[in-house]
């Protein structure tokens, strides 16, 4: 047939250029529109009045969280349906996590949500339940993470870890009367940062941070 | 939002469907002329690509989705500050405190507040259904709920949800979590500090390590040997010999657990200290584990669930609690 009647779709299809510009165009409108906008709204940029910076030892009980893979089987994200409020408490909303790099909400629940676990159970049932779930909850398939009370803390990456969350968290950090953003880390924090956990046990880095979890919309 | 964003949203989403439309009706023309099922002229290793339009009911979908989009976008809020007709929200969102949620709550719940928030409306539709059952429940004694089956299958729901982490599904303890059925309490078992205990949680005193105040690990087997002799145990003889001089060093002891070792709650007040007297250990009772105890000391604190659970659902728990210890 006549090859001179325009077909219009040979003119993408035979052009690279052209057809990687239209398909950026098209898989990028998603994220414009759903994600983009996030950045600069209140409700994900505001941190909930009671939300508190973690302190040393919870910042390394966090970091043990992530090593271990902790988020692999709880999640820290309260759905808003009653069944899940019932269980573990209020919704989980925004401006709880502002401040958390990288966020630690999971996907996946072989153990129960973690959000609001803090001052639930006390540090004994913490202890006993990571040293050997079964000793307390006989029907648990979580693995046994003793070893975490054999290992020291050195501090050594402490300070650097305060510092870099000071700089993550710029541009979302509370205001002062002036309007200059307060660091969640002061000057002394870091100073003290290695001094705070040197010689604890991963294992009391851990529960620490596990306490601190939730309290924020208290 | 701000008006930038709002508009920026629907722009793009509103120019997106439209483009699908365009996009769609560009795909469906024939600009090739070239008759339906016949070549479009080229070939590659003697396969010849044709002229297929997509199938008519694939492209009618495409079509309805897009007017269903429309649809979609004018009921519910996907157009930046557009609520929708319906006012539809999943949650309370941009909250900064749990007071700020509850007042949302109450005012999303108000008939003409325009708001139908999906949250609010399902635990409100379920405090409705639920709600009379647990107010029914509060303003019954504890003593007369744990002889109510019902109330008590309640109760045991709420515990194994939440208490039996702890104390285990069967309320039996283990290992530093005191066993709720063998009506050896360490704060005192009646109905009132059942629930006191429950819902503000306990703190216990704390007991010291004595290791150095005894002077070693001497002292401590001394104490051990008379601590177990409390409770009638068989002791070997070797420990028989250190009964004695064990029991004018407990009195050290005996401003927590009492003269007689019966324990704080024995003497009417709240510290925790257990009774010695009774066999029931709750860090275990062998001679390692008492002189463990005693070396070491011990601490125990059992959470506070007022602000978790609420006062009626502990009513109802503190009941099941009790009747571990009462039945009838």
């Amino acid at each position: 047939m006549s090859n001179k009647t325009i077909n219009r779709h040979e003119k993408v299809e035979t052009n690279v250029g052209l057809f990687f510009t239209l398909a950026i165009l098209a898989i990028s409108i998603g994220g414009l529109v759903e994600i983009t906008p996030l950045f600069f709204q209140n409700a994900t940029t505001i941190p909930v009045t009671n939300l508190k910076p973690y302190t040393a030892l919870q910042m390394e009980g966090r970091d043990i969280y992530i090593r271990e893979g902790c988020h692999v089987c709880h999640s820290q994200m309260i759905r808003p349906f009653r069944a899940e409020t019932e269980r573990y408490g209020h919704y989980s909303v925004a401006g709880e996590g502002v401040w958390e790099h990288p966020f630690l909400w999971g996907s996946k629940r072989t153990g129960p949500d973690l959000a609001r676990v803090g001052g639930r159970y006390s540090d004994a049932w913490h202890f006993a339940h990571l040293t050997d779930p079964r000793s307390v909850v006989p029907e648990s398939n979580m693995p046994s993470f003793k070893w975490l009370s054999e290992t020291e803390l050195t501090g050594e990456l402490t300070a650097k870890k305060l510092t870099t969350f000071n700089f993550l968290t710029s541009s979302h950090q509370r205001k002062d009367a002036q309007g200059k953003r307060i660091p969640l880390y002061s000057a002394e924090d870091i100073a003290g940062a290695k001094a705070a956990v040197k010689g604890k046990t991963e294992m009391q880095a851990l529960i620490a941070y596990l306490q601190s979890l939730g309290h924020a919309l208290k | 939002m701000s008006s930038f964003w709002s508009i920026w949203i629907t722009v793009l989403t509103l120019g997106t469907l439209i483009g699908c439309y365009f996009l769609l009706r560009w795909c469906l023309t024939n600009f090739a002329g070239v008759e339906e099922g016949e070549s479009m002229g080229h070939s590659f290793d003697g396969i010849e690509e044709l002229n297929n339009p997509m199938p008519k009911w694939w492209s009618t979908f495409f079509l309805i989705t897009i007017i269903w989009g429309f649809g979609y976008l004018l009921m519910y809020p996907g157009l930046g500050n557009w609520k929708g007709l319906f006012g539809w929200q999943s949650s309370n969102q941009g909250i900064l405190t749990l007071a700020e949620s509850k007042e949302r709550t109450l005012s999303n719940l108000k008939k003409d507040s325009g708001v139908l928030n999906q949250y609010d409306r399902e635990v409100a539709a379920a405090n409705a259904k639920y709600g009379p059952i647990f107010k029914a429940y509060a303003a019954r004694t504890i003593e007369d709920l744990a002889s109510d089956k019902k109330a008590l299958k309640v109760g045991q729901r709420l515990f194994i949800q939440n208490c039996a982490q702890c104390h285990g599904s069967d309320a039996r303890g283990s290992t530093g979590f005191p066993n709720l059925a063998d009506n050896a309490w360490l704060y005192g078992g009646s109905p009132a500090t059942i629930e006191e205990t429950i819902l503000k949680g306990r703190k216990s005193h704390g007991m010291m390590a004595w290791s150095t105040a005894l002077g070693g690990e001497q002292g401590v087997k001394e104490v051990a040997a008379y601590v177990l002799s409390l409770s009638g145990r068989k002791l070997k003889p070797e420990q028989v010999a250190l009964v004695e001089v064990g029991k004018p060093r407990f009195a050290m002891c005996m401003g927590c657990h009492g003269v007689d070792g019966k324990g704080s709650a024995a003497m009417g007040i709240k510290l925790g200290a257990p009774n010695l007297t009774d066999n029931t250990w709750l860090y275990g009772g062998s001679v390692r584990r008492v002189e463990e105890s005693i070396r070491n000391g011990r601490a125990g604190i059992m959470p506070a669930w007022e602000n978790i659970l609420g006062k009626e659902k502990v009513h109802v728990i503190s009941a099941y609690v009790y009747s571990l210890s009462h039945a009838k």
